[in-house]
C-alpha cells in the first residue's frame, strides 16, 4: 500500500459486523461492530473479564467465533480456509503476545526469532535475513553483539522488544497488540512505550491493542473502544472518551485511575 | 594389506546356534514343555497374549519358552506370527455381563446382587517367599462349590439406572481397527481402548499412577473389577443367526469418576473402561484409568498438560514391540551417519582453531 | 527353498495390495508421507520393518534382490533381510548394483549410478523432517499441508549462526518439485545429489511410524541452503586405500591403537569392482604402497 492510500483511504482495513463468541451460556464478546481505518490505532480497555481479550483472539482467528463477520481488506476473514488464514497470520498481520515467551522461540537466536517470518515466506539469504535482524534489532533498541544469544537471557522488557522487531520484519498491515505493557516495571513500561509509539507512526501501522492501561492508550491509541461484559459500551476518540466519558461504567474507569 | 571385516552371515549363524544352546541351560536339567509353561506361568502367558493381541495359552507358551523368558521378545514373536493370520470374520462385542466370573470385586458397595468374589488373587496374601515350593511339594486341594449360576449385573448398571453414571449408550458403527489401518490422530476412542489393551503393562500401570498422584486427576474408585470366561461368537452370514464359537478369559474394569455437571446439568458420575485378555487384572485397572483421563477434551475438562491426558502422547509411546525396536535399533552400524559427523566435527574444530589462532 | 508356510515374501496379497495402493499414491504426490497400516514383521521396528514390507509389495519371482546396510551387502543387518527374502521369496540375489532390480538400502545410495527400471527401497526411521522441530504430528502435518517450513530454515540459520555452517551431515532436508520438504532418511549429505533427477524409482518405508513416500523417476529434489551459504556434499578428504577410488563415500578404519586409520569405500559392490578392474588404493595388494 502506498503512502497516498495510507493518507486517505477509501475503506476500511478491516470491518468487524456484529461479532459474538459464547462459551456455554456465558458470554465472551456479544454483537461487537467497528472499523478500523490504514494507519489507525485502535485501543480497547475494559476490566480483566470484560471479554477485550476474548475479542482480540476471535478478530485474530486463534479462536472460533459464533456470529458475526470480519472483513480485512474487503476479504472474509471467517470464511477463509486455515490454509489462506495461517498465511496472512505470518504476512500480514501480527500477533504480540503479553507473555514473550508465548511469542517467541525461547530456544532460538535472537536473529533467528528475528529472521523466522523473513524465512517462512521465501527469504534464501542468510547475509540479507542476518541484516535485517541487526537492522531491527537496533531500531528495539538490542545492542548487535546480542544477536546470537537465545532470548532466555534477555530481561522481560529486551524479550517484548524482541518479540515486537520479531512481528514486525515483515512489515505487517495490522498488528493486534494483547497487553504489550503488561508484567514490566513501570520504568520499562514507559521505555517501550516510547519505542511503540515511534514505531506505529514511522510505519503507519495499524494497530489494536487491548489493555486495561488507561496510561498506554491515552499514548497509543487514536480511538478508544471501553468494554464491559463482553459488550461494547462506548466508543469515540480517545481524548474525547477519556476526559468526558459518558457511559457511567467508562465514568468509572476513568476515576479509578485518576485515583492512582 | 588390510582385509574388510566379512562373515556377517556366518558370525549370525554362530550366535543363533548359541542362543539356541542358551536357552536350553544345562541339560542336566529337565526341560520345560510348553504345557508347563501354559499351567504353571499362566500370569505371563495372559501378559503375552493380552499384549500380542492373540488370544492362544499353547502358542504363548511357545513364545516364552523360545524367547527365554523375556515377555516383550515373547510379546513379538506372537505379533510377527499374528500378522500372517488370514481375517476369517470378526466376533460379535462379547457380553462380559453375562461372565462366568471367577472373581469379581467392587470397591463402591460393600455388597450387592452376585455378591463379591475373591477368587483367584494374590491380595491379602502376604509376600513372604514360600520355600515349600522349592521342595516342589503337591499342591494343597482349594474347597470347591457348585456355581450358582445366578446373574451377575453390573454395578455401572445400578447407577446408570438412578441417573447416577453418564450413560454408556450402544453405538453400531463398525470400531477402526488398529492393526488394519494406520493409526491417524486425533484417534478417538475406540482405537485409544485397543491401543490401550495391548499396549505395554508397565507404561499403561505408570501413566495410571501418575494420574493418581495429581497429574491428570480422575478420582477414580473400582467401581467394578471382574474375571472369567466369556463366549465369543460369530455372524454366520449363511445361518443368518450367530454361533458360540469359543470361550475366553477376559479382565474387565468400570471405574466411576468424579462427576461432571454444572448449574442446568445435574451432576453425573463418569466412567472410565478397562478390557483386556486373560487374568490381568493390573493392566485392567491401570487401562480404566488412562482411558478416563484422556477423556479430558469429551467430557469439557481442561487439559492440565498431564501425559496421560496427551492422547497423541500416550499412543505414540504405549506400543512396547516399537518401543524395543526402535530402542535397540541404535545398536546396529551407524559407520556411515557417524563417519559423516565425524568428518563435519573435525571441520568445526579445524575452523575454529584457525580462528583462535588468528585472533591470537 | 522357499518357506511353504508363509506366503510368497512373507506378506499375504491383501496387505501387499494396501502397501501398493500406498506407493501408488506416494508416486503421485512426490515427496507427500502417505499413511499405511504397517504390520508387525518378523524383525523389530527400527531394523527395516518399513523397508523390508515395500521390498515385499514390490517383489515378483523374477526380481533380483540387493540388499546393503551402510553401504555394504555383507553387514549383519543387510544379510538378515537378504536371507528372509530367499526364505520366504526364494527370489535370486545378487551384490552387484547393477544386476539388481531391487534394491533395499539403508544408510546409502550406491555408487554406482542407477537406471530406469530399478527400484531402490529405503528404511526409515524417522520420515518426519520437522520432527525434532515440533514433535507433534498432529502439528507436523499442518505444517506440510500448509507449506509452513520457515522452521526449517531457522533451523539451518542457527546452525550457521553458531558454527559459521550449516551443521547437518546425514539425513540432510530435501525439498521435492517444489512442494513438500522430505526427509531423505539418515543418508549422508554426500549421497544427497543422487537423489535429483534419478531415472530410478525411489520408495521410502518407514514401519513403526507408519509412512510410506517415494520419488518417482526424474522427479527434483533440492537440499535446503540459503543463496549465500549454498548446500555442499562433502565426504572425508582421501582416497579409498583399497581402490583408489577419489569420489565415492568413505568409511573411517581404525587399524591400531596409535593412531592408525584407513579409508575404505562404504559401497563394498563398488569397491570390489574397482579393484577387479585393477585399481589399486595406498594399502591395496600390489598397490603402489
Amino acid at each position: 500500500m502506498s503512502i497516498v492510500q495510507r493518507m486517505a483511504p477509501d475503506t476500511p482495513l478491516l470491518q468487524v459486523d456484529g461479532l459474538t463468541k459464547r462459551y456455554g451460556a456465558r458470554i465472551g464478546c456479544a454483537d461487537v461492530s467497528f472499523d478500523l481505518w490504514p494507519g489507525e490505532v485502535l485501543g480497547i480497555v475494559g476490566e480483566s473479564g470484560s471479554g477485550k481479550s476474548t475479542l482480540l483472539s476471535c478478530l485474530a482467528g486463534h479462536q472460533p467465533t459464533d456470529a458475526g463477520r470480519i472483513r480485512f481488506d474487503g476479504r472474509d476473514v471467517l470464511a477463509m480456509s486455515e490454509t489462506e488464514r495461517r498465511r496472512l497470520a505470518r504476512t500480514d498481520w501480527a500477533y504480540v503476545h503479553q507473555n514473550p515467551r508465548d511469542g517467541l522461540r525461547m530456544g532460538v537466536s535472537a536473529g533467528g526469532n528475528v529472521g523466522e517470518r523473513l524465512m517462512a515466506v521465501g527469504a534464501r539469504n542468510y547475509g540479507d535475513i542476518r541484516g535485517k535482524a541487526l537492522d531491527w534489532l537496533g531500531r528495539v533498541e538490542i545492542a548487535a553483539d546480542r544477536i546470537d544469544d537465545r532470548p532466555r537471557a534477555f530481561s522481560g522488557g529486551m524479550q517484548q522488544r524482541l518479540q515486537i522487531a520479531r512481528n514486525l520484519v515483515t512489515g505487517p498491515r495490522l498488528v493486534f497488540m494483547d497487553e504489550p505493557t503488561g508484567g514490566l516495571d513501570v520504568s520499562v513500561q514507559a521505555r517501550l512505550l516510547d519505542l511503540l509509539r515511534g514505531l506505529v507512526r514511522d510505519l503507519g501501522l495499524s494497530v489494536i491493542i487491548v489493555t486495561h492501561d488507561l496510561a498506554v492508550v491515552r499514548l497509543l491509541a487514536d480511538r478508544l473502544m471501553v468494554m464491559k461484559s463482553g459488550r461494547v459500551v462506548e466508543q469515540g476518540l480517545t481524548d474525547q472518551v477519556l476526559d468526558d466519558p459518558q457511559h457511567a461504567y467508562t465514568q468509572l474507569l476513568v476515576s479509578s485511575v485518576l485515583q492512582v | 594389506m588390510y582385509v574388510a571385516v566379512k562373515g556377517g552371515e556366518r558370525a549370525i549363524d554362530n550366535a543363533h546356534s548359541w542362543l539356541a544352546e542358551e536357552r536350553r541351560g544345562d541339560p542336566a536339567v529337565p526341560e520345560l514343555s510348553v504345557a508347563q509353561i501354559r499351567e504353571q506361568l499362566a500370569l505371563a502367558i495372559n501378559r503375552v497374549m493380552a499384549e500380542g493381541s492373540l488370544y492362544d495359552p499353547d502358542l504363548a507358551a511357545l513364545a516364552i519358552k523360545q524367547a527365554r523368558g523375556d515377555l516383550i521378545e515373547a510379546i513379538f514373536l506372537i505379533r510377527a506370527y499374528r500378522t500372517t493370520l488370514p481375517r476369517l470374520a470378526a466376533a460379535n462385542p462379547v457380553d462380559t455381563g453375562a461372565m462366568a466370573v471367577d472373581r469379581r470385586v467392587s470397591a463402591t458397595f460393600k455388597d450387592l446382587p452376585g455378591g463379591q468374589v475373591l477368587g483367584p488373587t494374590f491380595d491379602y496374601t502376604h509376600r513372604l517367599l514360600d520355600f515349600a515350593l522349592m521342595a516342589e511339594g503337591a499342591a494343597p486341594v482349594a474347597a470347591t462349590a457348585p456355581a450358582d449360576g445366578a446373574p451377575v449385573p453390573r454395578v455401572t448398571g445400578f447407577l446408570n439406572r438412578d441417573g447416577l453414571i453418564e450413560p454408556a449408550l450402544p453405538d453400531d458403527t463398525p470400531p477402526p481397527d488398529l492393526t488394519r489401518e494406520p493409526l491417524e490422530l486425533p484417534a478417538g476412542r475406540p482405537l485409544r481402548l485397543q491401543a490401550i489393551t495391548r499396549g505395554d503393562e508397565g507404561f499403561i500401570l505408570s501413566l495410571a499412577y501418575s494420574t493418581q498422584r495429581g497429574y491428570g486427576r480422575t478420582h477414580a474408585f473400582v467401581g467394578e473389577l471382574r474375571i472369567g470366561a466369556v463366549a465369543v461368537e460369530c455372524e454366520i452370514p449363511e445361518l443368518g443367526f450367530a454361533v458360540e464359537i469359543g470361550e475366553i478369559t477376559v479382565t474387565e474394569c468400570e471405574t466411576v469418576n468424579q462427576f461432571k455437571g454444572s448449574k442446568t446439568e445435574p451432576p453425573q458420575f463418569t466412567r472410565g473402561y478397562g478390557l483386556v485378555f486373560g487374568q490381568t487384572e493390573r493392566k485392567a485397572i491401570a487401562m480404566a484409568l488412562v482411558d478416563r483421563a484422556l477423556r479430558w477434551q469429551e467430557l469439557g475438562e481442561d487439559y492440565v498438560g498431564a501425559p496421560a491426558q496427551d492422547e497423541e502422547f500416550v499412543l505414540s509411546h504405549c506400543d512396547n514391540i516399537q518401543a524395543t525396536g526402535f530402542l535397540e535399533h541404535i545398536k546396529l552400524p551407524h559407520y556411515v551417519d557417524f563417519q559423516a559427523e565425524l568428518e563435519l566435527v573435525r571441520k568445526l574444530r579445524r575452523e575454529a582453531q584457525t580462528l583462535q589462532e588468528a585472533a591470537e | 527353498m522357499t518357506d511353504q508356510a508363509y506366503n510368497f515374501a512373507y506378506l499375504d496379497e491383501q496387505t501387499k495390495r494396501m502397501i501398493r495402493r500406498a506407493l501408488l499414491k506416494a508416486l503421485a504426490v512426490p515427496g507427500y508421507q502417505v499413511p499405511f497400516a504397517s504390520r508387525e514383521m518378523p524383525m523389530p521396528y527400527g531394523w527395516g520393518t518399513g523397508g523390508v514390507q515395500v521390498t515385499a509389495a514390490c517383489l515378483t519371482p523374477e526380481d533380483v534382490l540387493k540388499v546393503i546396510d551402510q553401504g555394504a551387502d555383507d553387514t549383519t543387518n543387510a544379510v538378515s533381510i537378504r536371507k528372509f527374502f530367499q526364505r520366504t521369496a526364494g527370489v535370486a540375489v545378487t551384490e552387484a548394483t547393477g544386476e539388481a532390480t531391487i534394491i533395499q538400502t539403508r544408510h546409502r545410495i550406491p555408487e554406482q549410478p542407477l537406471k530406469a527400471g530399478q527400484i531402490l527401497v529405503y528404511q526409515v526411521p524417522i520420515p518426519e523432517p520437522l520432527r525434532f522441530l515440533e514433535p507433534r504430528e498432529t502439528e507436523t502435518r499442518k505444517m506440510h499441508e500448509l507449506e509452513e517450513y520457515g522452521l526449517m530454515h531457522v533451523k539451518l540459520y542457527e546452525d550457521i549462526a553458531r558454527h559459521g555452517q550449516i551443521a547437518t551431515s546425514y539425513a540432510y532436508p530435501v525439498k521435492v518439485e517444489g512442494r513438500y520438504v522430505m526427509d531423505p532418511s539418515p543418508i549422508p549429505k554426500f549421497d544427497n545429489p543422487k537423489l535429483s533427477v534419478n531415472p530410478a524409482i525411489q520408495l521410502f518405508g518407514a514401519g513403526r511410524e507408519q509412512r510410506i513416500y517415494a520419488l518417482p523417476p526424474f522427479c527434483n529434489v533440492v537440499s535446503l541452503d540459503f543463496d549465500d551459504h549454498p548446500f555442499r556434499a562433502t565426504k572425508a578428504a582421501h582416497d579409498c586405500d583399497l581402490c583408489g577410488a577419489k569420489d565415492s563415500y568413505l568409511d573411517e578404519v581404525i587399524t591400531d591403537d596409535a593412531g592408525g586409520r584407513m579409508y575404505v569405500c562404504s559401497d563394498t559392490d563398488f569397491c570390489a569392482g574397482r579393484q577387479a578392474a585393477g585399481h589399486a588404493g595406498r594399502l591395496a595388494a600390489g598397490g603402489k604402497a
